[in-house]
């Protein structure tokens, strides 16, 4: 890249190691290069290696079996529910909390009369730790006492009037709710995996709102002026103007997201474990499953090594992204 | 209309994000009669409710002191490391070794992209290795390796905000430069240096998967593990016992992070996402 970008930077590194700068800059940069080489290298190369033996639990060496363990774990069932399970997980819970963070974003940024408790109560969710806040959700989507049934299907007026809830929900779903039979959350293959998203979701939009208000906040006072003077209000002036603005922050969101939602393994493991009937696993709680509580590190090791084609993905774009910001 | 709009968006957003938070609330000041009847309704609090006891009992029957004592404990250590580290590299990416480190600060920020759940099988066998399981040093020890990346990318942004003039009007005047660190340098990037122990020790608190594996003695937990594992008990579950538990170390996050909540944007503007 030096070459392409001339002679410059080049001849200004070589003063800078006249200067004894680049030594300088060695001893401040090593500790942190060399921790990450050992903790996150490391264990990965070690990952790579253990996928490919078959070592179990207590050992970190085994003989060299190839990829059957890949083959072994793609051909399970289970993995495969796995797999759709992470990229669904993926997909909506990110056009969910794109669309959410975006929309409250946008109310946040301006002043208005209460803004400051509003975008408190927003963005409580992030404060609870992950697990304590997943915890929270399974009291409330519990089996026999969830709130959320109890408000769908008892009468909420008080006195002599009936309104109930899941009257509303039946007329537009007819099927959905049964008043003695009311949702089992967490024990309903499809409504589980619903739940998972939307504590997801949940706990994603508080910290997406806040880069999306950090977006807005960096757009110059002058180009809202410039927009106003040529007229762009409302929609035009989102699409024209502030979209492309935000989209280089929002591609960063994105990006994130989609890592850290695919190999989130926490809100599923304390809400459903899996189940039921390990139809909500994700590739994380299944590798976990195989390599710590079924002893099988080699295959676990394997399973969790599927996501590693998205970091990669995801790498690149990013690297990609950020030349073109620094070109740009 | 335009004076209702943020109203009309903010509103059911607030109350959907928010109510669990008042369901933990309402939960933990409950007595069993009232909680584990059907017939109740659950928004009131009747039978003997509200009862400070569900609390009592978290802190005289649980191990729930030592868990927090714990977590407080590895957040502490985690953070002076943290900073040890990614202080001095966020700054020498920033400023010291023009092109490659500019490619060297992608690429200690992309190893923050490999997520615990894709090290942990390894490190597991590792810890046991090193005998360190069980122990708050193998979290201590851990941990790091994902606040530095994070920290580090976060504190080049900073530094590469502050004027070099800044600093070159002081290494003029005839300070060393590691006086100008100390006091040009520094000062100006609190706001980053706030914000990166902040961050760090929120994600040191929201760290599940490592301290489930590595842990197992229920003295040495945190509570991000410690409450889920040692509150339910097989079928048993503690409602009232698990909301209080979860409340209460959210309170002051909330409002810490609602405080910092600027300082957080003017960390993220400032340079770290362009």
């Amino acid at each position: 890249m030096a070459a392409v970008a001339g002679v410059k930077p080049e001849t200004r590194g070589w003063r800078d190691v006249l200067e004894g700068r680049r030594f300088l800059a060695a001893v401040l940069i090593g500790p942190a290069v060399l921790f990450i080489a050992v903790l996150i290298g490391g264990p990965l190369l070690l990952s790579i290696y253990l996928s490919m033996t078959d070592a179990t639990a207590g050992q970190l060496s085994g003989h060299f079996v190839g990829l059957d363990n890949f083959r072994d774990a793609w051909s399970d069932p289970v993995f495969r529910t796995a797999l759709k399970n992470t990229v669904l997980f993926t997909i909506i819970s990110q056009i969910v909390v794109l669309i959410s963070a975006g929309l409250l974003a946008h109310a946040l940024v301006g002043p208005f009369r209460g803004r400051w408790f509003l975008r408190f109560l927003i963005i409580l969710p992030w404060a609870a730790p992950i697990p304590l806040g997943a915890v929270a959700w399974l009291w409330i989507y519990d089996s026999l006492f969830s709130v959320v049934n109890w408000t769908l299907v008892n009468d909420l007026l008080p006195g002599g009037g009936t309104f109930h809830l899941y009257s509303v929900v039946n007329a537009v779903t007819p099927w959905t709710i049964q008043p003695f039979n009311p949702p089992q959350w967490l024990g309903d293959p499809t409504l589980a995996l619903a739940a998972v998203i939307s504590v997801h979701a949940w706990r994603v939009i508080p910290f997406a709102v806040v880069i999306f208000i950090a977006g807005l906040a960096s757009i110059p006072t002058e180009v809202d002026d410039a927009a106003k003077v040529d007229g762009a209000t409302g929609l035009k002036k989102f699409w024209y103007v502030t979209l492309p603005l935000q989209l280089p922050i929002a591609t960063v969101a994105l990006l994130f997201g989609i890592v850290f939602t695919a190999t989130d393994m926490t809100i599923v493991y304390v809400l459903t474990r899996g189940g039921p009937f390990n139809s909500s696993q994700m590739l994380t709680t299944w590798a976990y499953q195989k390599g710590i509580n079924a002893g099988n590190l080699a295959e676990g090791a394997a399973i969790s090594l599927y996501l590693l084609p998205v970091l990669l993905l995801v790498a690149v774009l990013m690297l990609r992204f950020a030349r073109r910001v620094e070109v740009s | 209309m335009r004076k209702v709009a943020p109203y009309l968006v903010t509103g059911p957003f607030a109350i959907v994000l928010a109510f669990p938070f008042y369901w933990m609330l309402w939960t933990a000041f409950k007595t069993d009669q009232d909680l584990y009847n059907v017939e109740n309704v659950p928004y009131t609090w009747t039978h003997g409710s509200p009862t400070f006891h569900n609390i009592s009992f978290l802190f005289s029957d649980t191990q729930y002191r030592t868990w927090l004592q714990n977590t407080v404990i590895v957040g502490i250590v985690v953070v002076a490391i943290t900073l040890a580290i990614a202080l001095p590299a966020g700054y020498a990416l920033a400023r010291l070794s023009g092109q490659v480190g500019q490619s060297l600060g992608v690429g200690i920020f992309l190893t923050y992209l490999v997520p615990p759940t894709l090290l942990f099988l390894p490190l597991s066998r590792v810890i046991a290795e090193l005998g360190l399981q069980d122990r708050l040093l193998a979290l201590v020890l851990v941990y790091p390796s994902f606040t530095i990346p994070f920290s580090t990318w976060l504190l080049m942004g900073f530094f590469k905000t502050i004027p070099r003039e800044l600093e070159d009007a002081a290494l003029v005047d005839g300070a060393s430069r590691l006086r100008t660190l100390r006091s040009v340098v520094f000062p100006v990037s609190l706001p980053g240096i706030l914000t990166v122990v902040i961050f760090s020790f929120s994600l040191v608190m929201n760290e599940f998967v490592y301290a489930l594996t590595f842990i197992t003695t229920s003295s040495q937990k945190t509570i991000s593990t410690g409450i889920y594992t040692e509150l339910i008990r097989g079928d048993v579950f503690f409602w009232q016992g698990l909301m209080a538990a979860t409340l209460l170390p959210s309170i002051p996050l909330a409002l810490l992070y609602n405080v910092f909540l600027d300082r957080f944007i003017a960390g993220f503007t400032g340079g770290a996402f362009r």
